[in-house]
């Protein structure tokens, strides 16, 4: 029960740090909302090619791609704070207290996990403002925001292995365009059958790219419980490896200090 | 008089040059200085014409690759970026004072900002040639020589713009962390135009705003050789709206470093 409140009140502390600090919340909530509507007015008449699902809008297929990229620089910034604590002293604070040592970065992953929901709400109240409509009505909106936090959850871990490794917010900084890579070569901006070579054969294989989709299912068609466990398979292998990473990083730092 | 006013100008180019060395020093000491300024706009530049590039398929939509299309649009994001990276060094440089030796000393104030300004320009040239051997090695059309020296010259006064921009937020906020700022504007500006598709292919809001976006015509103008021929009617639009935008924001700059000096 007491580590359960530990990580309440760190995972409390981090979203209000970064509510606080603008520099940590643009990017989450800036810069996808401002690549979105670019994208959506830049790229809208792709829906006329040969091969596009049918969509009501661009913008219904790029509401997906926007919460999952929004997500990925949730993650990146929770390593941003979890090394911003390193370097300032207050994560070896924590560890001299009496609390399991892991709860510290799950209180971290926490915050990036309601940091998920709320991009989630955030994109999905701008998708209903410009006229999307939720094919799965209600139970696909609550799908879709579960989805995103359960991948802001998983990211969050890979933003911690590389903060607990590095101790540096500017290394974990500097992991920032690798967001765009993953994303690039997903389907989180265009069907994946329409992609060029080769990102359309590794978005078959990007886990990236099954997330998206598990995102973006109750928004264009009807719900399809393939892509969901897909969705959630490529959430878990990402979860593992981050939290893998994070166990090896965490050891290595309470050992070397 | 004209003596001692030819004197005077000598020492303000000598100012303007040692800023310059200044700037090109951090690159060879501070390894990976460039980095962000290459790597983002690189990065971009693949990931788009990789999702992208069946765009190319659309009727109305007629250039031989979407390389060809995006990539002038690819340099002057790494311009942008440049320039909002001299923002961000000039903000360092006031964080830590070193801002205000320069202002001690009796370097007339336009002086330091241009030093500043022309460093951005100059290292634009750094991300515009990454850029331009990697869009070459995946398929985009060679310019011409012509088509090449409008692109880097508009590159380079594009960094321009977007260093003014930077100055001017630097000298009003006097923190890094006014970093986000300076880029996000440069990027919207670059990108709020006919970067992704031809006019007539754009959907929404961005077809009203890309039509009465200056840096339209400097992006149609940049692309002129790698999608087709270089006229004179495609490019003195991009260097009225240049000038309309160097004139304003180096206004804007100059007023804020009066403002920060006294």
């Amino acid at each position: 029960m007491n580590t359960v409140r530990v990580v309440v009140a760190l995972g409390r502390r981090s979203v209000l740090q970064t509510f606080r600090r603008p520099q940590l919340l643009a990017p989450l909530i800036v810069f996808p909302t401002l690549l979105l509507a670019i994208q959506t007015g830049g790229a809208g008449a792709a829906v006329n090619l040969p091969g596009f699902p049918p969509v009501d809008s661009f913008l219904s297929f790029m509401l997906a791609g926007a919460m999952i990229q929004s997500t990925l620089l949730a993650g990146n910034a929770a390593g941003i704070a979890l090394a911003v604590d390193i370097e300032m002293g207050f994560t070896d604070r924590l560890l001299a207290a009496p609390i399991p040592r892991w709860s510290i970065v799950v209180g971290r992953l926490a915050g990036a996990a309601a940091l998920g929901t709320f991009s989630a709400v955030w994109f999905l109240a701008i998708g209903l403002i410009f006229g999307v409509e939720i094919a799965e009505g209600i139970p696909g909106v609550l799908l879709m925001i579960a989805v995103t936090t359960l991948s802001a959850l998983a990211f969050g871990t890979l933003g911690a292995a590389i903060a607990l490794r590095s101790g540096s917010a500017s290394v974990v900084q500097g992991m920032f365009p690798l967001v765009f890579v993953i994303l690039f070569l997903s389907s989180a901006f265009f069907p994946q059958e329409l992609l060029q070579e080769p990102a359309k054969t590794i978005a078959q294989f990007n886990p990236a790219s099954f997330i998206v989709d598990a995102v973006r299912d109750p928004v264009i068609s009807a719900f399809s419980s393939e892509d969901l466990w897909k969705g959630l398979a490529g959430i878990a292998l990402v979860g593992f490896v981050g939290s893998v990473l994070s166990a090896g990083a965490l050891k290595r730092r309470l050992r070397t200090g | 008089m004209g003596g001692a006013g030819s004197v005077a100008l000598t020492a303000d180019l000598q100012t303007i040059g040692a800023m310059m060395r200044r700037s090109a020093n951090e690159l060879i000491r501070v390894p990976g200085a460039a980095i962000p300024g290459v790597l983002a706009p690189t990065i971009f530049f693949l990931g788009l014409t990789a999702a992208f590039g069946s765009l190319i398929e659309l009727r109305g939509f007629d250039v031989s690759s979407y390389q060809s299309f995006l990539i002038p649009v690819s340099m002057l994001q790494g311009a942008g970026f440049t320039g909002a990276a001299a923002g961000v060094n000039l903000a360092r440089d006031i964080e830590i004072g070193l801002f205000d030796r320069f202002l001690a000393s009796p370097a007339p104030r336009w002086v330091l900002i241009a030093g500043v300004v022309l460093s951005a320009s100059v290292r634009s040239l750094i991300p515009a040639s990454v850029l331009l051997v990697v869009a070459l090695i995946v398929g985009a059309d060679f310019p011409g020589l012509g088509g090449l020296l409008l692109a880097f010259f508009l590159v380079m006064w594009m960094a321009i713009v977007a260093a003014c921009w930077g100055v001017t937020l630097a000298l009003r906020f006097k923190t890094q962390a006014a970093a986000p700022l300076m880029q996000a504007v440069m990027l919207a500006l670059i990108l709020c135009t006919t970067a992704y598709a031809p006019q007539e292919l754009l959907t929404g809001w961005l077809y009203t705003v890309a039509e009465i976006n200056p840096i339209t015509q400097v992006v149609e103008a940049a692309r002129q050789g790698f999608t087709g021929t270089i006229t004179w009617a495609g490019t003195w639009p991009a260097l009225v709206a240049l000038l309309g935008f160097t004139v304003v924001l180096g206004g804007f700059a100059l007023r804020g470093m009066r403002r920060t000096a006294y």
